[in-house]
C-alpha cells in the first residue's frame, strides 16, 4: 500500500517510474514531494518544470502542474511561467547535463536576474538516458562511455556556480541524507529569489558499474560515510575535501526578486510617474 | 502634388535620420502620403549615412528612392558620392563649405551655410540637421512652417523646444533668401 | 480616436500585438528585429505586461512558451540566425499546441549574412524549419498597416489553432516608417482561446470535443493538474508509445491546418481579372511589384499581382485557378527561388518567370518590368 504522500502527490497510475533499479532519483522525488507537502502549498499552485534526461521523467509522475519540456530549456519555460503568473510556485527539476551543460546558460542567467523560482538538481555525475555519458560534474578521471580513458575535463561545482553568479538562496543534499535534503528544498521553496538546491544523485547503472562503485547499496553508503557538512568543509583544505560530498546551506541573500522589481515599474506607470 | 524622393546624406552623427523622420512626420500631420527608410549598421553610428524620405499625393509602392527629386549633402564625402549619382533634374542643397567642381551639373543647386549657421547663429552644432530641415521645406514648399514646427517638437527631447525653434527659424531664413 | 501616426513596421507589429492581447515578450537583440523588443520594452509595461530580455534566442522561444501555457498571449521576435535557434522549441510549441508568435524580420544568409540587408530567405525555414512533420502558419505583412492589423489576425489564428505563427517580415518593411491610421475605439475581431466547460474532460488536457479542431485550454492553478510534454502524448498529455496514438496525433497537427485553409489563408489580388502576366509576391517585395504593375498598366500592359498574405499555408487553390486563365507569372521575392518551387508546383501550364536577388539589395520596379517582358 503506497504511503499517503504517495497517493496525494504522485500521479499512481503512471507508476511504477522507467528509473532504474537502485537509481536514486525516486528518493530525491520524494524529496521534493515531501517538501511541498511540509509547506502546505496548495497542489494546483505548484508548476513543475522539467526538462530532458532521467532527473525530468519525475515531471510525470508528480501530481502538480506539470511541463516536461526540451533539453536543458526547464528554466526558461519557468521563467515564462514565473513572469506571466506570478501567483505560482514554479519549481525545475533538472539533471546535471540538462541544468549545467545544454542548459548552463539559463542556469546562471536566471540566477543572476533572480528570478523566483527553485531549482532542485537531480545530480548522479553522468547522462543515463543515453546509457552512461561523462557530464559536466563527472569527476576527473572517472569514466563513461564517452570517456574511455578517463574523463579529463574538469566538474562543475553547481551549487558554487549558482551561488557565484548571484543565485540568492543554494544548498546541498544527498540522496542518503533525506531528512536534511527536505529541509533544504523546503528552505529553497520558502526563498523568495532564485533558490538552487544541488542533490547528490547515485546512478549504479551506469556510473556505479563504469567507475567500479559497486551497487545502490555501495553507493548509499559512500554517501553516508564520506558527507561533510559546510561548516565542517569550511576548516578543511582541498585535499582533505577531496571526495566528499557537502551537505548544507552554501549561500542566502535578500536581493531582490526579478518579478516583483518588474511589478514595480507596472506600478510606477500605473501611477503616472 | 508630385511624388518627391528626398534624400539626405552626411556622417554618422549629424541627425540626417531624425531629419528624414521628421519631414515624414511633418507630411503626415499635413495628409500626405510618405515613406521612410535609412542605412542601418555602423555607418548610421560614424561613417557616411544616408536616409530617405519618399512624399506623394498618391499610394507609395515601392519604398526606396531610386532617382532623386532633392539631395542634400552635408560632408564633402557624401555630397562627391550621391551628388554625381543625382540626376540633372535633380534639387540638390549642400552646404556652403563644400568644394562643388565647376563642371558639376545640376539645374538647380544651392550652397547654405547650414553647419555654420547652426554653430554661429543657434549657437549649437548639433541643431544643423534642424537647420537643414526647415531650409528644405521652404526650398520644396512641403507643409506649413507650424506643421513642420509640431513634427519637430514630437521628435525632440523635452525643454529643447527653445533652441529648436531657433534653429527652424535660421534654416527658413538661409532658404528664403535664396 | 482616429489618428494617423507615423510608425515604423517594427514598432507598429508590437502595437497590433497589444491590440490583440499579447501582454507577455521574451526576446533577445538581433538586426533587423531589435526595435520590435524595444518597443516592447517600453509599451508592455504600461499595459501591465511583462517583457524580458533573455540571455539568448533558444531562451527566449522557451520563456514564450511558458507564459502563453498558462494563460498569457506572448510573442518574440529575430531574424535568420536567431529563428535558427529557435527552432527547436518552435517544434514543441507545435506538438503541445501552445500558440505563440514568432515575428523573424528577414535578413539576409546563411549564417550572420548581412545583417542590415533585405532577404526573404527564411520563407522555407518557416515552413520546415523544426524537425518532425508539423503544420504552421506564416503571414507577410507588406505596409506598416499590414504590420498592425495582420499581427491581430496572426494571434487571433494562433489561439484559435493553439499553434505557433510566424510572422514573416523583412527588412524592407520592418524598418520602413509609414503613416497608418489607429482607430483606438474601432472594434476589432479578437480571438481568446476555448476553456474547457466539459467537466467530463477536464481531465484530458488533449481531449478533442466533437465539432472542435484542437483541445481545449483549462488555465493553470485552478481544479486540476495535468501533464504537457514534447513527447508524443495522449489526450492524458502523458508519453505514449503507441504507434496508433502518435499517427491520431501527428495526422491531427497537419489536419487542423490543412483542414481550415479557407478560413486561414488570404491573397490579395489586384488587376488579375483581365491579366494575360500575373506577377507573384509577398511581403516587401510586394512593394516594388506594385510600382511596377502601375507603370504597366499606364503602359496598357495587362499585368497584375497575386500576393499572398499568408504565405503558409500557401495559397495553393487561389493561384491554381488564377493559373488556368492566364498566361505567365513572373515570381518575385528576395532569395534564390524559394516560393518559386511551390509555384512550379502548383502551376502546369503557364510560362513561368523569375526575379530574384541575394546580393542584400532591393529588387527595384525596373527590374520587375525587365522580368515581366523577358517572359512575355
Amino acid at each position: 500500500m503506497p504511503s499517503e504522500l504517495i497517493l496525494k502527490y504522485m500521479r499512481e497510475e503512471h507508476l511504477p517510474h522507467i528509473w532504474c533499479p537502485g537509481c536514486g532519483h525516486g528518493i530525491l522525488m520524494r524529496n521534493v514531494a515531501q517538501a511541498i507537502k511540509n509547506l502546505g502549498i496548495d497542489q494546483e499552485k505548484v508548476c513543475l518544470v522539467s526538462g530532458i534526461g532521467c532527473a525530468s521523467r519525475a515531471a510525470g509522475y508528480m501530481d502538480f502542474q506539470t511541463m516536461h519540456t526540451t533539453h536543458g530549456r526547464a528554466i526558461a519555460y519557468a521563467t515564462g511561467v514565473k513572469m506571466a503568473r506570478p501567483d505560482l510556485e514554479v519549481i525545475v527539476i533538472a539533471g546535471d547535463g540538462d541544468c549545467a551543460a545544454i542548459g548552463g546558460n539559463h542556469l546562471i542567467h536566471a540566477a543572476r536576474r533572480n528570478i523566483g523560482i527553485t531549482v532542485i538538481v537531480f545530480n548522479n555525475d553522468i547522462y543515463g538516458m543515453t546509457g552512461g555519458q561523462y557530464s559536466p560534474t563527472t569527476p576527473h578521471g572517472e569514466f563513461g562511455t564517452t570517456a574511455p580513458y578517463g574523463n579529463i575535463d574538469r566538474p562543475f561545482d553547481i551549487a558554487v556556480l549558482a551561488a557565484g553568479a548571484g543565485a540568492s538562496y543554494v544548498a546541498k543534499g544527498t540522496t542518503y541524507h533525506a531528512q536534511q535534503t527536505i529541509k533544504l528544498i523546503e528552505n529553497g521553496i520558502k526563498h523568495k529569489g532564485f533558490s538552487l538546491i544541488d542533490c547528490a544523485g547515485i546512478c549504479p547503472t551506469y556510473y556505479g558499474r563504469k567507475n567500479k562503485k559497486g551497487g545502490a547499496v555501495e553507493m548509499m553508503r559512500y554517501q553516508r560515510d564520506n558527507t561533510i557538512t559546510v561548516e565542517q568543509a569550511a576548516k578543511m583544505t582541498r585535499e582533505e575535501k577531496e571526495g566528499k560530498l557537502i551537505l548544507g546551506k552554501i549561500a542566502e541573500n535578500d536581493f531582490p526578486e526579478f518579478s516583483d522589481e518588474y511589478q514595480k515599474i507596472i506600478d510606477r506607470l500605473k501611477e503616472g510617474k | 502634388m508630385a511624388k518627391m524622393e528626398i534624400r539626405l546624406a552626411g556622417s554618422g552623427g549629424q541627425g540626417v535620420i531624425l531629419a528624414t523622420i521628421i519631414l515624414a512626420e511633418a507630411a503626415i500631420i499635413a495628409g500626405k502620403n510618405t515613406a521612410q527608410s535609412q542605412s542601418y549598421g555602423p555607418e548610421a553610428r560614424g561613417g557616411m549615412c544616408k536616409a530617405e524620405v519618399i512624399v506623394s499625393d498618391e499610394q507609395i509602392g515601392f519604398t526606396k528612392v531610386t532617382k532623386p527629386t532633392f539631395l542634400l549633402a552635408l560632408t564633402q564625402a557624401s555630397f562627391d558620392k550621391f551628388g554625381s549619382a543625382a540626376g540633372e533634374d535633380c534639387v540638390i542643397m549642400a552646404d556652403s563649405s563644400l568644394n562643388v567642381p565647376d563642371n558639376f551639373k545640376s539645374k538647380k543647386i544651392y550652397l547654405l551655410p547650414i553647419l555654420e549657421t547652426a554653430k554661429v547663429e543657434v549657437g549649437k552644432a548639433f541643431t544643423a540637421n534642424i537647420v537643414a530641415v526647415a531650409a528644405i521645406n521652404r526650398v520644396l514648399n512641403l507643409v506649413s512652417f507650424d506643421a513642420l514646427e509640431k513634427a519637430v517638437f514630437m521628435h525632440i527631447p523635452k525643454g529643447t523646444e527653445e533652441i529648436n525653434r531657433k534653429a527652424l527659424l535660421a534654416g527658413d531664413k538661409l532658404a528664403q533668401n535664396i | 480616436m482616429k489618428n494617423k501616426v507615423l510608425m515604423q513596421g517594427n514598432e507598429a507589429v508590437v502595437e497590433g500585438a497589444i491590440k490583440a492581447g499579447m501582454r507577455f515578450f521574451a526576446g533577445y537583440p538581433i538586426t533587423p528585429s531589435t526595435e520590435v523588443a524595444e518597443h516592447s520594452a517600453l509599451r508592455l509595461p504600461q499595459v501591465g505586461g511583462h517583457f524580458i530580455q533573455m540571455e539568448d534566442e533558444i531562451a527566449s522561444m522557451a520563456a514564450v512558451i511558458g507564459a502563453s501555457a498558462v494563460g498569457t498571449k506572448s510573442m518574440t521576435a529575430t531574424s535568420g540566425p536567431g529563428f535558427s535557434l529557435k527552432q527547436e522549441n518552435i517544434g514543441y510549441a507545435c506538438i503541445t499546441e501552445i500558440p505563440c508568435l514568432i515575428v523573424d524580420v528577414q535578413r539576409s544568409g546563411p549564417s550572420t549574412g548581412l545583417p542590415t540587408s533585405p532577404s526573404q530567405g527564411d520563407v522555407m525555414q518557416a515552413r520546415w524549419g523544426t524537425h518532425g512533420d508539423h503544420s504552421i502558419i506564416a503571414i507577410a505583412p507588406s505596409s506598416v498597416a499590414e504590420c498592425y492589423h495582420l499581427a491581430i489576425r496572426a494571434f487571433n489564428l494562433a489561439e484559435k489553432y493553439r499553434t505557433p505563427v510566424i510572422f514573416l517580415m523583412d527588412e524592407i518593411v520592418g524598418h520602413l516608417r509609414e503613416g497608418i491610421e489607429i482607430d483606438d475605439e474601432a472594434e476589432v475581431e479578437i480571438i481568446e482561446r476555448k476553456m474547457k466547460q466539459r467537466p467530463d474532460t477536464l481531465h484530458l488536457p488533449y481531449h478533442v470535443c466533437d465539432g472542435d479542431d484542437v483541445p481545449r485550454f483549462h488555465l493553470t492553478g485552478y481544479d486540476i493538474r495535468y501533464n504537457i510534454t514534447g513527447l508524443v502524448h495522449g489526450a492524458d498529455g502523458f508519453p505514449s508509445n503507441s504507434n496508433e496514438v502518435a499517427d491520431k496525433l501527428i495526422t491531427r497537427l497537419m489536419k487542423k491546418i490543412e483542414n481550415n485553409v479557407d478560413d486561414i489563408v488570404e491573397v490579395e489580388e489586384k488587376y488579375c481579372e483581365d491579366a494575360d502576366t500575373v506577377i507573384v509576391c509577398y511581403g516587401g517585395t510586394a512593394r516594388s511589384v506594385m510600382s511596377a504593375v502601375e507603370e504597366l498598366r499606364a503602359k496598357g500592359e495587362k499585368v497584375g499581382y497575386f500576393r499572398p498574405i499568408t504565405v503558409w499555408p500557401f495559397p495553393e487553390k487561389q493561384l491554381k485557378k488564377l493559373s488556368e486563365r492566364v498566361k505567365n507569372i513572373v515570381v518575385a521575392e528576395h532569395n534564390y527561388g524559394q516560393i518559386l518551387l511551390e509555384v512550379q508546383r502548383i502551376v502546369k501550364d503557364c510560362k513561368i518567370g523569375f526575379v530574384g536577388k541575394v546580393d542584400g539589395t532591393v529588387i527595384t520596379p525596373s527590374e520587375i518590368i525587365k522580368a515581366v517582358e523577358e517572359v512575355k
